[in-house]
This record gives structure tokens, sequence and C-alpha cells, in this order.
């Protein structure tokens, strides 16, 4: 069964290095009230609903459920939901409108990093009997990738100091990322990684709408159609992979047909300005792809919605038809361990 | 096009024990894969995906823990997800691998779900202080008895319904190997005689904290047509989630719960559950909840369902088998006891029950459920191929 899903509506709070004043719930509400209005769908007219969110981040267990009351879960919906990126929420849920078991679905994920430290938090991801006991934090984890690249001779620190640059002044024209306009290269947080080189720490929501086939076109001028969706993971320890490499992403990307035809847009989840240059070599992104226009996740990071808003601003190019054919990436895990691609398309103009 | 049919060829799971100190989390989750590979004459180069569940990451103090888990479970350069949904969470899991199959986006997958409590203390775990909120009371019981005395008060079932649940529960797990508690000196009297914990739930009328895993393979048609013993097919499956606390709740027979059957008993063609079904592996973590879920999974009239565990109908030879593996009364990892439903469910018309096996079980239904009975989620398997 090979219907055609397309995401026909996104949207996104504005992230923020705080939200104190808010609950999840309360961040959450507008988000999803955009949404359903994009496509004059109500909650009761939606066939599933996903989310994506972690209970590490709430720091309390089941935190998820509270944000389900925020989509008015009555009468009783078919739900679930994934502890990981919202991207996964969104595979899941295509997955479902595959079997045909539901036509639309609601996707939605959300993460407050401003209550607790999120450098530490991550560090309780790691293997917890080798790795998590010596709190290597994901800024260290990452700098260990960035020299390995530079060392390979493959990076230098002006070259990227050059993708923080860019990724900040094309943030310039996007109203809900934290970090806007020019910004210096920075400090060096931990060699050789410089401030201007790694993701602001923020708070933020997105949700999308999916539909399949005609259902789509009702909803939406100009779906985009998810082509192709695959995600991979490798190894956990990072003594035993090629940090230099993403051998889950390019797999991932045969399998979604990046390589079939060339894509004008390509919106990575790279949190690290090393981790795009990477990116760009495996997914062969020439210099012509408009690479992160939304400003990327080096503008705003909001931590397992990160994800899911590379897939929505790419769909929502191709509803605005700036783009034909899009590339959309999400991360997950300790120097990109885990990667999800898909390929999204509008229909000829 | 219809959807591809999604068989059960292979079940493994550990002996669930309280505390698994020989094994890391990566070893206990390994050893019920590989008993699962095992039973489908699988190795980990057949496996397409892994779908793992478990319960909140707070019980093992591990954020994400399918990360560091990809290696264990053979995931390297394949797909991985892991899904969350509370308590019904091992069930949801399941559900999700199956639509993988059931798409045609894989063949084949593994499905996993576990809960290593003995790493950290779950009852705190689910008690971390939130502002302006009511705690869970201290334990999942606290929260579970007001909801068994309105039933009780509702029903006019007298109050030794709970014990026979309990009594009969801890039987059944003496003939399951895999079962955590093995009481051989159980009595019925021995089950009235232990302490009042939360009125009217006693102690030997709860689950106990378990370390275990429990592992599946799912796969198409074709795997089924190559796999070395019966298959158990699946005939429907459905997830239903509502509010926890809001003024319409029926917290007794909650609405998410008889949807999420009316949906699984549509896609399988069952009209009269209580006739059609052999046998039910039931979410029963404290035993009052037997002849509730009786009811609200449609197998007694709302008021009645206590009259079938006092009748003997829920007995291992009754004619209604529930928690013939015994359940999660007699067996508690969290994170997987849903996917323990399940795959007991399928055990059982594949044949492969053991001991705890129902003579002629054709249809049998897997039921688990979460939160502050919010979440629902279900299978029905049976031992033929669905016709449609």
């Amino acid at each position: 069964m090979n219907r055609e899903i397309a995401v026909v509506a996104f949207a996104q709070t504005d992230h923020r290095r705080t939200s104190e004043e808010l609950s999840e719930v309360e961040m959450l509400m507008p988000v999803l009230h955009e949404v359903l209005d994009r496509t004059g769908l109500k909650t009761s007219d939606i066939d599933f609903t996903c989310s994506g969110s972690s209970d590490y981040l709430a720091g309390r267990a089941f935190s998820f459920t509270l944000a389900l009351d925020g989509v008015g879960a009555w009468p009783p919906i078919s739900e679930s939901h994934v502890e990981m990126d919202g991207a996964w929420a969104l595979y899941e849920a295509w997955v479902k409108l595959r079997t045909g078991d539901a036509d639309t679905a609601l996707v939605y994920s959300y993460g407050k990093s401003s209550p607790g430290s999120v450098r530490d938090v991550l560090t309780r991801q790691l293997d917890p009997y080798y790795l998590a006991p010596l709190w290597p934090d994901s800024v260290a984890l990452a700098a260990l990738q960035a020299q390995a690249l530079i060392d390979a001779g493959r990076t230098d620190e002006p070259a990227l100091a050059a993708v923080g640059a860019r990724s900040r002044t094309a943030a310039a024209s996007n109203s809900h990322a934290q970090l806007r306009g020019s910004a210096p290269q920075g400090d060096y947080l931990v060699r050789p990684l410089r401030t201007g080189d790694c993701p602001p720490i923020g708070d933020g929501a997105a949700a999308v709408v999916l539909a399949a086939g005609e259902r789509a076109r009702e909803l939406c001028a100009r779906p985009a159609w998810i082509r192709g969706i695959d995600h991979r993971i490798e190894a956990h320890g990072i003594g035993v992979r090629d940090l230099t490499d993403s051998p889950s992403t390019r797999l991932a990307a045969e399998r979604a047909g990046v390589f079939e035809r060339p894509v004008d847009t390509a919106e990575l989840h790279a949190p690290f300005s090393s981790q795009e240059v990477i990116l760009r070599e495996v997914l062969r992104l020439d210099d012509d792809v408009d690479v992160n226009p939304s400003g990327g996740a080096l503008a705003a990071n909001p931590v397992m919605a990160a994800g899911l808003i590379r897939l929505g601003e790419a769909a929502a190019r191709i509803h605005r038809g700036e783009s034909d054919r899009a590339l959309a990436h999400a991360t997950s895990g300790p120097c990109l361990q885990q990667n999800l691609v898909a390929v999204l398309e509008g229909d000829p103009r | 096009m219809s959807k591809e049919p999604v068989a059960v060829v292979g079940v493994g799971q550990t002996k669930h024990v309280a505390a698994r100190r020989d094994v890391s989390i990566a070893g206990l989750v390994r050893e019920a894969a590989q008993r699962a590979l095992e039973d489908a004459e699988l190795t980990w180069a057949d496996i397409e995906a892994v779908v793992i569940g478990k319960a909140p990451d707070f019980f093992e103090g591990v954020m994400m823990p399918e990360l560091y888990l990809a290696d264990a479970l053979g995931a390297v350069g394949k797909p991985m997800m892991r899904v969350h949904t509370a308590g019904s969470v091992g069930g949801s899991t399941a559900l999700v691998a199956a639509s993988l199959v059931a798409a045609r986006v894989h063949g084949t997958v593994l499905t996993l779900a576990f809960e290593k409590q003995s790493e950290s203390n779950a009852m705190w775990g689910l008690s971390l202080p939130i502002p302006f909120q009511q705690p869970l009371l201290a334990g999942a019981g606290g929260f579970f008895a007001p909801h068994v005395r309105a039933y009780m008060r509702r029903s006019g079932a007298p109050d030794t319904v709970g014990s026979l649940v309990a009594y009969k529960n801890r039987r059944n797990a003496l003939k399951n190997p895999y079962a955590h508690l093995h009481e051989h000196d159980i009595t019925l009297e021995k089950v009235q005689a232990s302490p009042m914990l939360w009125d009217p739930i006693r102690y030997s009328e709860t689950c106990p904290s378990s370390d275990g895993a429990v592992a599946m393979v799912l796969t198409d048609r074709a795997g089924a047509a190559r796999a070395p013993r019966s298959a158990a097919w699946m005939h429907g499956g459905a997830m239903r989630s509502e509010p926890t606390l809001f003024a319409g709740k029926d917290s007794v027979s909650p609405r998410a719960g008889r949807d999420c059957a009316a949906d699984v008993y549509r896609q399988a063609g069952i009209t009269d559950p209580r006739r059609e079904i052999d046998a039910v592996e039931m979410y029963v973590p404290f035993s009052w909840y037997e002849p509730m879920w009786l009811e609200n999974l449609g197998f007694a009239a709302e008021g009645e369902g206590w009259k079938l565990t006092e009748s003997g109908v829920t007995e291992l030879d009754g004619d209604l088998p529930v928690d013939m593996s015994g359940g999660v009364l007699s067996t508690n990892p969290i994170g997987a006891s849903g996917m323990i439903r399940f795959a007991e469910a399928a055990l059982q018309v594949r044949g492969q029950a053991g001991e705890h096996q129902v003579e002629g079980a054709r249809r049998v239904l897997g039921h688990a459920y979460g939160g502050g009975s919010q979440f629902f989620s279900m299978w029905l398997v049976g031992a033929e191929p669905p016709s449609s």
C-alpha cells in the first residue's frame, strides 16, 4: 500500500532562552491551535496523534501525559508517543497513514531546556556503566568530533566560523529563531568549538499535520509530499565510530531516495557547525543547495523539537512555493549517532 | 491494496526476578531478543528494524536508553525506534512494530520491551515533586484503590473477589517458568490474611517489582511461511488515550478502554467477545482490575464481571481463562508488562504456552493499560491468518 502522504501544515513557537512562566502545555497549546487552524481541522477530525518529548528534560516521569491533555483528548483519541525527537513521531505517524488505518495525523513535540543544565542532562543518555559516570557533556563530545574533522584536514576553524555566521545571518528572516542576525565567532566553549559553533540553549515546541492522498490536496494548496523517509542508528560508543563520517545518514538518504535527483533545499539538524560539514559531504550537497535557510539548529535548538522543525521548515518552503524538492534531516544521540532523512516534494508548477 | 498480514513467529522472555544483578541492561534485553530469534530460527541479520519500549527513563536513570542499547540489539545500521506510552507501552510498542510490517515498510521486525527496576527505585521515579500538582500518592496502589471501592459500590461485588483473582493468578504463575513470583505454598487463606495496604487492596493482591524483558519477531506472510513453528496472526490492534483527570471520566470503566476494545473487535470481526474469544491476557496489576476490565472489555455486562471471576470462568480450566501466565500480579517489569500480555496471547494461539496452555485456544486477546487508566493498547491474535 503506497499511499501518497504529505505535510500539509506546520507551526512552531518563538524559541527563547527561557519560558519559565509557561508550563509545557501552555507552551504547546498555541502551536496546536495554529497548526489545526491552518488546515481548518479540529482535534476530533484527526485520525491519529503522535508526539515526541523526553522526561529527563521535564525532570519528571510521564511528562507527556499532561501535554496530551492540551490536545483535548476527549472523546478518546488514537494516540502514541515516542521518547525521541518529534521527527520520529512524524515517522510513526507516516507509517500509520501508510497502513491505511488513518488519513490524517497530528504530530507535535516540545522541549524545555531552561529548567536545568541541558549539557549535564544529556550526559544521562550515555552508556550508564562506562560513559555516563564520567559526565562527558554534549559540547565536549561534539568538540571531539570537530577536532577529528580538523585533524583529518576536512575543515578548519575559520570554515566552521563561516557555517555559524551563515546560519545566523539566514535566521535574520526567521521570526521564530532564538539567535538572529550576525553573531561573533565567540570565545572557546570547548576547544576547538567556540560559542558561535554551538547551538543556543532554549525552549520551544512545534507541530505538523500529515494527510494522505486527496485529503492532503483538500487541506493544503501545495502539499509537501513525503517521497521517502528513513532513519538509521549507529553504535553508541564513540570510540568505535569514525566521527568524521555519518554512515547512518548516508544509508537513510539512500533509502529515502535523496540521490535520485538533486534537491534545492536542505534543512539539516546540525546543532554544531562541524556536524554540518559532515552532513553536507555525506548528503552530497552542492553549494547551489540552499542549506538551512531557517538558520537551522545553530539559531534555535529546542531539544526534542529541533528535528521536527527541520521537517516542518522544509515543508513550509514547499507550501510557499520556495522549493520543489527539499531534504530534511534530524539527529539524535551523541555525535550524530542516529539520523533520519526525508525527501519532500511539491506538485510540479 | 489491503494491509500486509502480520505474524508473530518468535517470542522470548527472560526469567523475571526482583533483581538481575548478573547482567547489565544491555545483557538483559539481549537475552530476551536472542530467545525470540531462536524461537523464529532467525539471525540478527534477518531483522530489518527494532522497535523498543519501556516505561519512564527515571526507572533506571538512563535517558533514552535505546541509544546505548543499539549495539546489544543488533540495530547498528538499522532503523530503531523508542515508544513510550506509560504502562501501556509494551502493547503500544508491539503495535508500532506491527504497523511497520502491515504498511510493508519492513518484512521482519524485532520488538522488545524491558524494565530493570533494580537499577533504581520505581516508586520514587514516579514521585518526583511537581509544583501545584498532586503527587501519585507514593505508589500506584493509592491512586487505584478508590476506583476499586467505586467498583465494589457500583457492582455490589462481595469483598472476597479480589483475593480469588490473586489466588488464581499466583497458582497460574507456578505453571509459567518465566514468572517472577513462584509461591509454592500459596492458599486462599494466605492471600486473605495478608496485610491491608491501600484498603481494599491487600499485599498479596498487588504486583511485584521485576527485572525482565520480552521480545517478539513480527513478520509478513512470506516470513510466516518460512517460520519453523506455527505463527500467531494479528487480527486487530488499537490504541486509545484519554485524560487522567476530568469531570466526565469514568475511572471504573474508562471510555478509552471500551473504545479501544471495540476497535479491535471490529477489525477482527468479533461481535460477541464472550463467545468468540478463547482466553485473555489482561493487564491486572491489582487483583480487582480483573472483574473491572472484564466489563470494560465487553466480556460481561456492567456490574457482572465479578460473577465470572467468582464462578471460576476465568480459571485456567474455565470457560474464559484470564491471565494464564500469572499476569502482572505475578510478574511486573513495568515497561515490559504490556508486551508480555501480547506475547503470552501469541504463545497461546501458537500452542507454545507449555503448562499454562489453554487447550484449543484459537483467538486470544492481549490487553495493556497505563497512566491513571488513561492509555490503552490491545491486540487480538489468532491461530489462523486473517481472512481479509
